[in-house]
């Protein structure tokens, strides 16, 4: 190396260039860029939310700098942290959705995404983003569009209709629990739904990843359900079922007015919450009477262990 | 009228003689080495469920017969068919005794579904479907059928959450020219019109094979398969 003179050495790495620029002119003029890319050129799609319009290709800074740690740039789940999370991020390019407002197996509203990216998601590392502007947002769940094909080629389900809510008494207290026995919400929440039912150690989300049942016990007054906090949000989570998870979709099986029943019931399982269905239990002696069907006057609240039962069936194993 | 009826008769000749020459692909499933012994499921959280079975139930991954036969194994024509069209009867799928019946369940694509619930208890349907639509429903006891379709052709793994044992499939294809194996591990796919075919046995834990077959009329000709067990 020591009697190549300098001019030998430059004319054989500019000649080395020169021929590594023939063989390889696309490598040659690679950007110096790092990280995977999602297929170029991603289609540019569109969002609305009220009178928001959301265009993918002004999120794409926003995308790359908040949610890709994560996400990932291919919008797969598989950023650099996300090993370290559980649940694991959201894959955006299955297009399945938990928080939705439309049937089971149906894409979510725009304004669906919109909320989600807001709310935050209780019980996970997903953070509430209420420092985006709704312009920011709407681009974001825009550009969440392009990871799958399904965005281009399926239409948002039509939204499970909420109707008004019927009044709290506790026979609506009591027919909720009627029904979270029948409908066999405890194999999985537990009798008193602190998420410790039979079935509740073995539940797995669609990616194979152990998932645990919602814990209604826990939590004070800032509890908050993965869907939001109102008894709208409670009501909508059951009928839509939180898709790529064990909780399936009650639309077909729960007329609205015992929905609203299985709501107030819901509510008394969060011992913890002030609510008003924590204060109509209270001044009915702090006990739910037995449900007992005015049209055939058959008790359908039988079947669930009690709290001693199930210590010694429940708890998984 | 005489021209219309000519044509019928016409028509009824070209069918009848293509079923006339059409052919059958028949043969039997076997295995070789040692398939992983079956768990056995305890039911006892589900009495209503636990009291129907009279015989202890195991997993059906691996499901066999006398002679190291296989059954449960979806064969069908993955080439050399035109796609035809869904038939128009649905096929059905059954939860009893906290079981699917048939743990595999073969249907065209856009093939109508009924899943029925036969037991006392809810149970939950959740096709763990990635190419289809995933989707997850309830279904408690006295509900109605509940109807399904799925339109692009994948095998799917179907649960029940509440009762985590509860394991099948659905085998949706783009094709009716399709059996499943039976208990001695035998099938038989009738109706082939002559040409050249690819068929493939598919296994949930054993995975594919493939065989290329041609027929040339009203012939029957046998295929077997054999797969390699896996020992756990």
């Amino acid at each position: 190396m020591n009697n190549l003179i300098p001019s030998q050495i430059s004319g054989a790495v500019l000649g080395s260039v020169l021929a590594m620029g023939l063989c390889f002119p696309v490598l040659a003029q690679d950007a110096p860029d790092v990280g995977p890319h999602p297929p170029m050129p991603a289609k540019a799609m569109e969002s609305h939310i009220g009178n928001i319009t959301g265009h993918s290709q002004d999120a794409k800074g926003d995308y790359r700098r908040y949610c890709a740690g994560c996400h990932g740039d291919l919008g797969d789940g598989n950023g650099e942290n996300a090993v370290w999370l559980d649940p694991r991020p959201r894959d955006f390019t299955l297009a399945t959705f938990k928080c939705r407002s439309t049937p089971t197996g149906t894409l979510p509203l725009d304004s669906d995404l919109y909320n989600t990216i807001g709310r935050g998601i209780t019980n996970s590392n997903m953070p509430i983003w209420n420092t985006f502007t709704k312009e920011q947002r709407a681009n974001l769940v825009a550009y969440i569009k392009t990871f799958s094909p399904r965005w281009e080629k399926e239409k948002a389900g039509d939204p499970i209709p909420v109707p008004p809510e019927t009044p709290i008494t506790i026979e609506s207290i009591a027919h909720g629990k009627a029904l979270f026995t029948k409908l066999e919400c405890w194999k999985c929440h537990g009798p008193e739904g602190k998420g410790d039912g039979p079935s509740a150690a073995t539940l797995t989300d669609s990616k194979d990843q152990p998932i645990r049942p919602y814990n209604f016990a826990a939590g004070k007054e800032d509890s908050r359900f993965k869907c939001g906090s109102t008894n709208q949000d409670i009501y909508k989570i059951f009928m839509t079922g939180v898709d790529g998870t064990p909780m399936p979709s009650f639309a077909d099986t729960i007329q609205p007015n015992d929905a609203w029943d299985l709501v107030h019931f819901l509510r008394v399982l969060q011992v913890q919450r002030p609510s008003k269905e924590n204060a109509v239990l209270k001044a009915a002696g702090g006990k739910i009477p037995p449900y007992v069907d005015k049209q055939d006057n058959k008790s359908e609240n039988q079947e669930m262990p009690s709290q001693s039962d199930d210590k010694s069936t429940g708890g998984g194993k | 009228m005489r021209l219309k009826r000519f044509y019928l008769v016409l028509l009824s000749l070209v069918v009848c003689s293509s079923m006339m020459f059409a052919g059958t692909v028949s043969g039997k499933i076997t295995y070789t080495g040692t398939p992983a012994k079956q768990k056995p499921i305890d039911m006892s959280k589900e009495p209503s469920c636990a009291k129907q079975h009279a015989t202890p139930v195991t997993t059906e991954t691996v499901v066999t017969g006398a002679g190291n036969t296989l059954e449960n194994v979806v064969v069908y024509v993955s080439a050399g068919a035109d796609d035809a069209n869904a038939p128009a009867q649905a096929v059905t799928f059954t939860q009893k005794g906290c079981q699917y019946l048939p743990h595999v369940l073969a249907m065209h694509t856009n093939q109508e579904l009924k899943v029925l619930n036969d037991d006392q208890t809810s149970h939950n349907i959740h096709p763990l479907a990635k190419v289809n639509r995933e989707w997850n429903k309830s279904q408690p006891p006295g509900s109605p059928p509940l109807d399904a379709k799925f339109d692009q052709p994948e095998f799917i793994s179907v649960k029940c959450n509440i009762h985590p044992w509860m394991h099948g499939w659905f085998a949706v294809l783009k094709t009716n020219h399709y059996a499943i194996s039976k208990d001695d591990g035998t099938f038989s796919i009738p109706d082939l019109p002559p040409g050249k075919y690819t068929l493939t046995a598919w296994q949930e834990d054993y995975g594919t094979k493939t065989a290329d077959i041609t027929i040339t009329g009203k012939e029957t000709k046998t295929q077997d398969f054999t797969f390699t067990a896996k020992p756990y």
